[in-house]
């Protein structure tokens, strides 16, 4: 089954513990409980340093085992209900700290705070992260639908859809082949933009899906438009949000190639570096074009898509210069799992 | 030849190729009431504007977003010839020319056009041009040129390359590096358009602020004044008393 958002999101409030940004949350989170804990503890500032070093002593152990654990056993987790899962994370908490505490008082002399009041703190921590992480989930799910609904509706401009109808009409008589192909690509495009776009999808469907979309834009724009293509090192397995591409060229036309008279080039260059994948728009940046808040509306929308797919592992940068704008995603290289 | 003669003179303004000739097409289809012949057809609308100054028009198919100068733009400088054709936009999508069109009962089509749609159009549109004050309420930007009329022609004027804008009797003088133009516009309605653009240094001069210098005091007959010195060219711009905080904006 394809790794998607719906399973993410909605199967279990327990969060993927092999994601980084997951673990870089729970690494700040715990860390910021355990100095509150050295800072209560300490009678004055001075003595704050010594307490934080002691209890980090036991707490950055524990987290480091917990993260392992946890990741080993993140499938089977969140492959069982949410409440009997959290029962086996908090009961795992426990062990673990008695295991290191048991360690640590052999190895570094015996403590003087029981283990009981270990247990209690360690208890209270994981609670929190759970109750946190399940908010979390919660407040993601409608997001989650809001996000769909907008990649439904503001994906494609009425603009492109009524003149590229228009293109199609004048090819009719002169060209009924080619005019074939426009619908062609126009039907395929809109089929995309209905589906249901929450499951990752392989990469060359959606480089196929732009091509026929700037299909339908070379058409109406003919040598205004120049494409350079940059696809021979693309990873066509790697999964992607559906629409990750396509809205982005949306906007290099837009505002790069049709505020233009001379012919503006646009450059797509796709390529996995490592375990990620990396996809580059490049278009010419006309100053006086007019800043429409669409375009960052379709900027955020896929930022958002990416930080629900793949968290802190994925990105979305865009930068001027020269007056060229250039937008690069960054995805980790997620492949479909066979069998 | 007579019929000819009668015939409605139609110039299409699209920067899509496929849209112009599928005007072309219904066009040729318009034949009977009232005869249709079209007068040209243009990308753009610098080429328009050179096309409608040498070809005599009745009406304008004209698209409104088009590359660098949008097709509200192109009509305001239509109206510096001497015989304006009739307009009707054309737009495939855009809710805030359309709201302002019904708004001020200005003729549109929208793309794709139907041919009942485009003879209706047609048949209405022996009636004037556009109004220069409706048109300057439908444009959403400032221009991206001033135009001046000279033998018949239409001279465009970059409004980047404008270093000042100075009122005379009955015109405005628009200065660039180059040479100076006569306009007929007034300079208050010149400085809620551009205002961002250009600075007013006296009663009767706004001068571009990205051409400005410096400011040089001058003593003339025992009573002091200052004076803009501007880039490309050595002519001087008194600042009036009234407008002196300009030297002190400026100076920050």
């Amino acid at each position: 089954m394809p790794r998607s958002i719906n399973q993410n999101a909605y199967a279990s409030g327990l969060p993927d513990f092999r994601n980084l940004g997951i673990q870089l949350r729970i690494g700040v989170i715990v860390n910021a409980f355990a100095f509150a804990a050295a800072a209560v503890k300490s009678p004055s500032l001075q003595t704050l340093w010594q307490q934080s070093i002691e209890i980090c002593s036991l707490v950055e152990p524990l987290l480091i085992l917990s993260l392992l654990v946890l990741a080993a056993l993140s499938g089977w987790l969140r492959r069982i209900p949410y409440w009997p899962g959290a029962a086996v994370v908090l009961g795992l908490e426990l062990a673990l700290t008695t295991v290191v505490y048991s360690v640590g008082q052999s190895l570094v002399g015996p403590d003087s705070a029981p283990l009981e009041r270990y247990w209690l703190l360690v208890a209270l921590a994981t609670i929190a992260l759970l109750v946190y992480f399940n908010l979390r989930s919660r407040v993601l799910s409608p997001s989650l639908t809001e996000a769909r609904l907008q990649a439904l509706q503001s994906r494609i401009r009425p603009h492109f859809l009524f003149n590229s109808i228009n293109a199609v009409l004048s090819l009719i008589r002169q060209e009924p082949r080619r005019a074939e192909a426009a619908l062609e690509d126009l039907a395929g495009l809109f089929r995309m933009l209905m589906a249901d776009n929450r499951e990752l999808a392989p990469l060359a469907r959606e480089v196929e899906l732009c091509r026929q979309y700037l299909g339908l834009e070379q058409l109406r724009l003919g040598e205004r438009l120049k494409l350079e293509w940059r696809t021979d090192r693309m990873p066509s397995d790697a999964l992607v949000p559906p629409l990750v591409l396509q809205p982005l060229l949306e906007n290099a036309i837009y505002h790069g190639v049709e505020p233009r008279i001379e012919p503006s080039v646009v450059s797509i260059d796709i390529y996995a570096d490592a375990d990620e994948v990396h996809a580059v728009l490049r278009n010419p940046y006309q100053e006086t074009s007019e800043r429409h808040p669409g375009s960052r509306m379709a900027l955020a929308n896929i930022r958002e898509r990416l930080q629900l797919h793949f968290d802190a592992e994925a990105s979305l940068t865009s930068k001027l210069g020269n007056d060229v704008y250039e937008v690069h995603i960054v995805m980790p290289y997620v492949k479909e799992r066979s069998g | 030849m007579n019929q000819d003669a009668k015939a409605l003179r139609v110039v299409i303004v699209d920067d899509e190729a496929p849209a112009r000739q599928r005007l072309h097409d219904l066009l040729d289809e318009c034949a009977g009431e009232p005869a249709v012949v079209v007068a040209g057809d243009a990308a753009n609308g610098r080429d328009a504007l050179e096309l409608l100054a040498r070809e005599l028009a009745d009406v304008v198919l004209l698209d409104i977003r088009m590359p660098e100068m949008d097709g509200i733009e192109v009509a305001q400088h239509l109206q510096q010839l001497d015989k304006p054709p009739a307009v009707v936009f054309t737009t495939a999508y855009d809710d805030y020319a359309i709201r302002a069109f019904e708004l001020h009962a200005v003729d549109y089509l929208l793309k794709p056009i139907r041919l009942e749609r485009l003879k209706e159009a047609l048949a209405r549109s022996r009636s004037a041009p556009p109004r220069a004050e409706t048109l300057r309420e439908l444009a959403r930007a400032p221009r991206t040129h001033l135009s001046a009329q000279e033998r018949g022609r239409i001279h465009l004027i970059p409004v980047a390359e404008v270093i000042y804008l100075k009122a005379e009797l009955k015109y405005v003088s628009v200065r660039t590096a180059a040479r100076e133009y006569l306009i007929e516009e007034s300079l208050t309605r010149l400085e809620q358009e551009f205002g961002e653009r250009f600075a007013r240094v006296h009663r009767n001069c706004l001068v571009a602020r990205a051409a400005v210098r410096g400011f040089e005091r001058v003593e003339e007959a025992g009573e002091a004044h200052w004076e803009v010195v501007l880039d490309g060219i050595d002519e001087r711009i008194a600042v009036s008393r009234r407008q002196q905080q300009v030297v002190r904006e400026f100076s920050r």
